[in-house]
């Protein structure tokens, strides 16, 4: 039996499943190595404890769920952060990279999901920005700078003027450049986190032959993908994590989809959750047929009186494109909505808000509370019309109106007067919270609830979840955390390209289908 | 005494008291209460466009306009004044509020429809309004002895012990303050300059709440424009040129947070009578026009330089209290 087998069929454990392929696999030096390295955040163990080894002239893809602790591994190695335990090497040497630029030294580049590059530079500036080529006089040599960007780029395989400017490429031509940017500085090993997510099909089989130009050249390549067909593609090795932990490694040769995704998503799922049961009503939403020209179509589906709908996707399936269309910050191409079976049309945010559908936005930060006015004028913003009397606000009732749902919520902070933005991070999320009740909705739609706070207050707005859905209410809940979907959803729609291509009931709900369907891997035999 | 202090306008009335103090030690006739009213009478017309200003830079724009639009509407109604005398001043001053306010919903259309920066769309207007000026007046002065009587007394008729010009600005205070702390749309243009992004999720349409104050900003200009016009009984191109500046510096001096969303109406009022006691103040203690400019330049700077103090102090005290509970 292989030592995978052995572990997914929990007969041994992830360190003896290592041990075992350390047997089995090259004995080449790792060009970098993550030893026992933890990092944590406040109220959050981002990782404890991950090894990651990375070889010359080899694809390692880093695969794991959405806060699995990947991008924190990547700001590790790039030097953005510093890890409280663990030791780095390089070429077998223990080093540190307590700077960005220290990193750079040592021959480790990234290239991101989103290019960090500049629009207004030249394609040329662009890849040598920060390490010119000087002349005598200390002025950067524009000719070299100009010569040398031509050959990086015909080195990469992208023919482009390397004077132009960035802005005028399109965006797989932006990931060339970036690519040369990385050789530039003679890097030995190099990031790509999630290279193919904006690059169509023919860029991406460009890309591919890019990174097999890059392997032949003895680099080390970290390759971070949520799409299992580029992985079987393009890697030799696959590392997984899971909770911030490691829990498996090894060659791609050696194992199988079925088994990548069970190792992603293994484990006790809604021991956490304060699930109610609770009695489904009638329809209370329904939508069909709704499409935009670029971000989805298609999307039908029926919200019931109590019912807790989970949507569930990769990041960029096109969910919150779709809520932000639904509450009128978007306009869909088509489709049509009904509310208790009346026909809804809904222009701006106002009517929305005005219909009963309220949007609890994923940036709380940037789309949430509103710092400068005080708690009760943040919670009273949207139902000034219920509050005011022959269009002059009343102080008092807006007082009372705040008073009533802070204190369901449990707000903490001295005075309703009080400026929103003195309060901590998770009890402005109360504020924005409290906001949104006060409108007397009957559909919240709730952008990932949960996201960058610690598991206390996590397990509270679970909770509190629950209870709005024992009032009656109806909840749409985005989210992109398996154990909360599978926890909370009553039922749960996949997207995945802006479509919708799963449709499960509580009673049937697995992590692995999910995954499969938000993935687009089709069902194992 | 420690959280008095930390209230910027209760600040701002501290130090203009100090700056009348340290004024009647060289001249002690200044702080007579008739010199007082002179010097609020002098003001007015600033403190009118401190609050127009006001309302446009608490949702994150700004109006470069305004002093064109106030000598616009001022060679309006004078030029309507000098052909028609008979037409009551009441329709006069409708027509230039009417207009300012047109001339202000230009600027908000601007910045609304077609997304462009206000600071770029204003600064567009301004040298469009003085233009027009000049298209309709020929580049010409309309004197005082083209003007009726009763077109320049309105600003100076006495009413209950003080100029009418007076009363009009604190009828406008009165009228901003309640439009600002008693009504959605007030609300909103502190929710929209405090963070945009959120304001569109709670059903706050950004750009019509923009609209809203420049066309506010817009109508004070216009109602200024008269006033200014009768009251020194002179009308051409260049009236009030360069006064956009000294606006905002009111409404910096007052408080107002550039970066949108912080604000009052107090200090708004506050911070142009700051100016207006400074420019009446130092000509009388023999300091020249030039170190005048020096000197409300530094001002601003200071002004600026407590108001970010106060605002991070005011948010760690808070923050502790809030603990406490």
């Amino acid at each position: 039996m292989h030592s995978l087998d052995l572990y997914i069929s929990n007969s041994i454990t992830p360190v003896d499943c290592l041990l075992l392929q350390e047997t089995t696999t090259s004995r080449m030096k790792p060009a970098i190595a993550l030893e026992d390295i933890s990092k944590s955040f406040p109220g959050v163990r981002a990782l404890s404890g991950v090894s990651l080894r990375l070889y010359p002239g080899t694809v390692t893809a880093l695969i794991g769920e959405n806060g699995a602790g990947k991008s924190t591994l990547v700001k590790i190695l790039t030097g953005i952060y510093q890890p409280e335990g663990g030791v780095i090497r390089v070429d077998g040497e223990e080093t540190h990279f307590p700077t960005a630029l220290s990193a750079a030294h040592a021959g480790v580049t990234a290239i991101h999901q989103e290019t960090v590059l500049f629009d207004d530079l030249s394609i040329a500036e662009n890849i040598f920005l920060g390490h010119a080529p000087r002349n005598r006089f200390g002025l950067i040599d524009w000719k070299k700078l100009n010569g040398d960007a031509r050959e990086l780029l015909r080195r990469v395989g992208a023919e482009i003027d390397p004077t132009i400017r960035l802005r005028d490429l399109g965006i797989a031509n932006k990931h060339m450049v970036a690519i040369a940017r990385a050789l530039s500085i003679d890097a030995s090993v190099v990031i790509m986190d999630e290279p193919t997510a904006a690059l169509s099909h023919k860029e991406i089989h460009e890309l591919y032959e890019l990174i097999d130009r890059l392997k032949a050249d003895g680099k080390a390549i970290l390759f971070i993908s949520h799409k299992f067909d580029e992985i079987f593609r393009i890697a030799d090795r696959y590392t997984v994590f899971r909770d911030g932990g490691m829990v498996g490694e090894g060659l791609i040769a050696d194992v199988t989809q079925d088994q990548l995704v069970k190792m992603m998503v293994g484990r006790d799922v809604g021991q956490v959750f304060p699930k109610v049961d609770v009695a489904i009503g009638e329809p209370v939403l329904t939508v069909s047929g709704y499409r935009h020209p670029t971000e989805f179509e298609d999307i039908n589906f029926e919200l019931r009186r109590g019912e807790i709908l989970g949507f569930y996707g990769l990041i960029g399936a096109g969910r919150s494109e779709f809520m932000q269309s639904l509450i009128g910050i978007t306009r869909p191409s088509a489709g049509a909505v009904k509310l208790n079976g009346d026909v809804l049309v809904i222009r701006s945010p106002a009517e929305a808000i005005e219909a009963g559908i309220v949007y609890v936005p994923e940036e709380r930060g940037r789309q949430g509370a509103i710092i400068g006015l005080p708690i009760f004028q943040n919670v009273t913003l949207p139902s000034l019309h219920r509050t005011s009397r022959s269009g002059f606000l009343k102080l008092a009732n807006e007082f009372a109106l705040a008073r009533e749902y802070t204190q369901r919520l449990d707000l903490r902070a001295a005075s309703l007067d009080q400026d929103v933005g003195t309060l901590s991070g998770g009890n402005q999320q109360k504020v924005v919270i409290a906001k949104w009740l006060a409108t007397q909705p009957k559909v919240i739609i709730l952008d990932e609830p949960t996201k960058g706070i610690d598991i206390g207050s996590k397990a509270a707005v679970h909770a509190f979840m629950s209870e709005l859905a024992g009032q009656g209410l109806s909840v749409i809940m985005v989210s992109s955390e398996i154990p909360e979907i599978m926890g909370m959803a009553d039922r749960v729609i996949v997207m995945r390209e802006g479509r919708i291509v799963g449709r499960f009931e509580r009673s049937e709900l697995t992590a692995e289908k999910l995954v499969r369907a938000a993935a687009g891997i089709a069902e194992a035999a | 005494m420690a959280k008095i202090l930390k209230n910027r306008e209760i600040l701002l009335v501290i130090a203009i008291a100090a700056l009348l103090v340290a004024i009647t030690l060289r001249f002690p006739g200044f702080v007579a209460p008739a010199n007082l009213a002179r010097v609020y009478n002098d003001t007015s017309i600033l403190i009118i466009l401190a609050l127009g200003q006001m309302a446009v830079i608490l949702t994150r724009c700004i109006d470069l306009s305004m002093a064109a639009n106030l000598a616009l509407c001022g060679m309006v109604a004078a030029m309507i004044n000098a052909a028609f005398p008979g037409v009551p001043i009441p329709l006069v001053i409708l027509v230039v509020v009417a207009l300012g306010a047109l001339l202000g919903s230009i600027n908000g259309l601007l910045v609304w429809k077609l997304d462009i920066p206000p600071i770029v769309v204003t600064l567009g207007t301004l040298t469009i309004y003085r233009g027009t000026i000049f298209l309709l007046s020929n580049g010409a002065w309309i004197n005082a002895h083209q003007m009726s009587d009763a077109f320049k007394a309105l600003p100076r008729a006495p009413l209950a012990g003080l100029p009418v010009l007076s009363w009009l600005s604190v009828l406008a205070i009165a009228a901003v303050y309640l439009l600002m702390t008693r009504t959605p749309v007030g609300r909103a243009f502190f929710a929209v300059g405090g963070n945009p992004h959120a304001a569109v999720y709670t059903g706050i349409d950004v750009g019509r709440t923009r609209f809203l104050a420049y066309c506010l900003s817009g109508a004070l200009a216009g109602l200024s424009g008269y006033l200014w016009v009768s009251r020194y009984a002179v009308a051409y191109v260049d009236i009030a040129a360069g006064f956009e500046l000294d606006i905002i510096a009111a409404c910096v001096i007052g408080g107002i947070s550039i970066a949108g969303g912080i604000g009052s109406v107090p200090g708004a009022v506050l911070g142009a009578l700051f100016l207006g006691v400074i420019k009446n103040a130092l000509p009388v203690v023999n300091i020249s026009p030039f170190a005048q400019l020096a000197i409300s330049g530094t001002v601003i700077i200071i002004a600026v330089a407590v108001n970010a103090r106060t605002e991070k102090r005011k948010g760690r005290v808070i923050l502790k209290k809030a603990e406490a509970v």
